[in-house]
């Protein structure tokens, strides 16, 4: 149980800091992405005998090194290189799948995720990733600020704004894996979405949006364990709902709409 | 010579099979304004882009500021050349102020590792000041008008304390008033600082009256240059956009606004 609440902890904060990240930069389908590709190499970590966080990290971590730069040299637009990762992931997934002999209950677990059989090792590789996010924030907060809010503009007043973009993909990537186990291949990207997605929605602040996402990050995870230990729920279901309803309460109380009802009245 | 700061030969930049700056070469001085102008596609963007060493040159030199731009420096070269753009979309939930969008001008100069001091602060607060948007410091970035965005970007330009300062169409997409205020602004700042400066647009109508020279491009050439006087002729600028334009009215009798 400790590890469990420690794993949520842990979830909660790396997941909903790198959804801020990816929501400010509208680039939320690229938490699916790599999910699916974290999902991937785990999977053939699983047929072939090896550990499967170590295919997860391989495979999130090439789908996001391939992203940017598809994106960026190539003639494509983000969402369209996201999307051809995306559909390369989902189908390696697949196939590993199908073609892996004997029962999937590894395989079924890290797609579901779960939260109270979190194991020493992967609570020890989470928090080590919950730790260096953090401090990443913390020592590159401005350019990290720049970067997501005015790509163009950090680039043009030398900030290295393309390394810092990669960087934030790669740590989207190392997240994904590190919470694999606990949240599940299939859900991650809920947790990654939500709470940030909630807090965008309270605060025009990046610091209290940073805050409040991991408060909300770390309040479904807990919700997920307590539902899952009392109620034996599905943990990762249980996350993936409370967050939900924490978005739906974010949009109802959002102080924000009120500049989208402020922009309608302008057009007419 | 030794004034010069912007120093392009033969230039050649082309994105895939279009060819977007053919043989171009342009001298600039020390604390000149120049104004360049042209039809869309002539090439003016892609010349700026050239001169903060984000375009890439298939063939030709470029030495801006000292140092030949060659792809590897261009984040150096970046931190001293200020560069802004024409208004964009901005998402009005975007989680960033006023105030802070205008200190990311030092973010580059600043440096990994550093943060902005409380003087620095105080410098983007006196910038703001100047430009007249101080009483907006602290309001949502998304929530200004263009006019106002533009006034943020020439602030956030000014924080970087730059050598070199680029226009692209700052006052395209805004309104008459607006367009007046931010040209007026930039003649203020350069008289003040005497910072080089570029001015891209294809509004001739926008072009302050301190423009000592004006860069006409065509088809990614430059087809001609000289002084305003000189190339604000009705032929001459008929022949350049290929249809019948109005000269505008000399803008040298304009006043500048005052900011309290």
């Amino acid at each position: 149980m400790q590890n469990a609440i420690l794993a949520g902890l842990c979830g909660g904060i790396t997941c909903s800091i790198v959804g801020v990240f990816v929501v400010t930069m509208h680039l939320s389908f690229i938490g699916v992405c790599i999910a699916h590709a974290a999902f991937a190499g785990a999977l053939l970590g699983v047929w072939l005998g090896f550990n499967p966080l170590i295919g997860a990290l391989f495979f999130s971590l090439a789908s996001a090194g391939v992203i940017g730069p598809m994106a960026d040299r190539g003639e494509l637009n983000l969402d369209t290189s996201i999307g051809i990762v995306f559909s390369l992931m989902l189908g390696l997934a697949f196939l590993f799948m199908g073609i892996m002999p004997g029962a999937r209950t590894e395989a079924l677990s890290l797609f579901w995720g779960s939260i109270l059989t979190v194991n020493r090792e992967n609570l020890i590789f989470l928090a080590t990733v919950t730790v260096a996010i953090v401090a990443l924030v913390i020592v590159f907060y401005k350019e990290i600020q720049a970067v997501i809010c005015h790509r163009e503009v950090a680039l043009a007043v030398g900030i290295p704004a393309t390394l810092v973009f990669y960087g934030l993909l790669f740590s989207t990537g190392v997240t994904i894996t590190a919470s694999l186990p606990s949240i599940g291949g299939l859900l991650i990207y809920s947790l990654i979405l939500n709470p940030a997605a909630a807090a965008y929605q309270l605060t025009y602040s990046l610091k209290r949006m940073l805050l409040i996402a991991v408060v909300f990050g770390v309040l479904s995870c807990w919700a997920g364990v307590a539902a899952s230990y009392l109620l034996d729920l599905p943990s990762g279901a249980s996350i993936v709902i409370t967050s939900s309803v924490i978005f739906g309460l974010a949009i109802a109380f959002s102080p924000k709409r009120k500049v989208k009802k402020w922009q309608q009245v302008r057009v007419k | 010579m030794d004034d010069v700061v912007i120093s392009i030969k033969d230039a050649i930049v082309s994105y895939r099979e279009d060819v977007a700056l053919q043989s171009v070469s342009l001298v600039v001085r020390k604390g000149e304004f120049i104004g360049i102008i042209g039809p869309n596609g002539a090439g003016k963007t892609t010349l700026l882009t050239v001169i903060n060493g984000l375009g890439r040159l298939v063939h030709g030199q470029a030495c801006v500021l000292g140092m030949a731009v060659n792809g590897r420096n261009g984040i150096k070269l970046r931190k001293r050349v200020a560069y802004v753009a024409q208004v964009e979309n901005i998402d009005p939930r975007l989680p960033i102020s006023v105030r802070e969008t205008a200190m990311v001008g030092c973010y580059g100069r600043l440096g990994l590792f550093h943060r902005p001091t409380k003087a620095q602060w105080q410098n983007v607060d006196r910038t703001l000041n100047l430009v007249g948007m101080s009483h907006l410091s602290q309001r949502p970035i998304g929530h200004l008008s263009g006019g106002e965005y533009q006034r943020v970007a020439i602030a956030r330009a000014l924080v970087q304390q730059p050598e070199i300062f680029l226009l692209d169409e700052p006052t395209a997409s805004i309104d008459p008033k607006a367009q007046r205020e931010i040209l007026d602004l930039m003649q203020l700042i350069h008289s003040q600082y005497h910072v080089t400066t570029l001015l891209v647009t294809h509004d001739i109508g926008t072009l302050p009256s301190m423009c000592q020279r004006l860069v006409l491009m065509k088809e990614g050439k430059i087809w001609r240059e000289g002084s305003s006087d000189l190339m604000l002729r009705k032929e001459t600028l008929n022949q350049l956009y290929g249809a019948p334009i109005s000269v505008p009215a000399k803008p040298a009798e304009d006043k500048l606004l005052r900011y309290e």
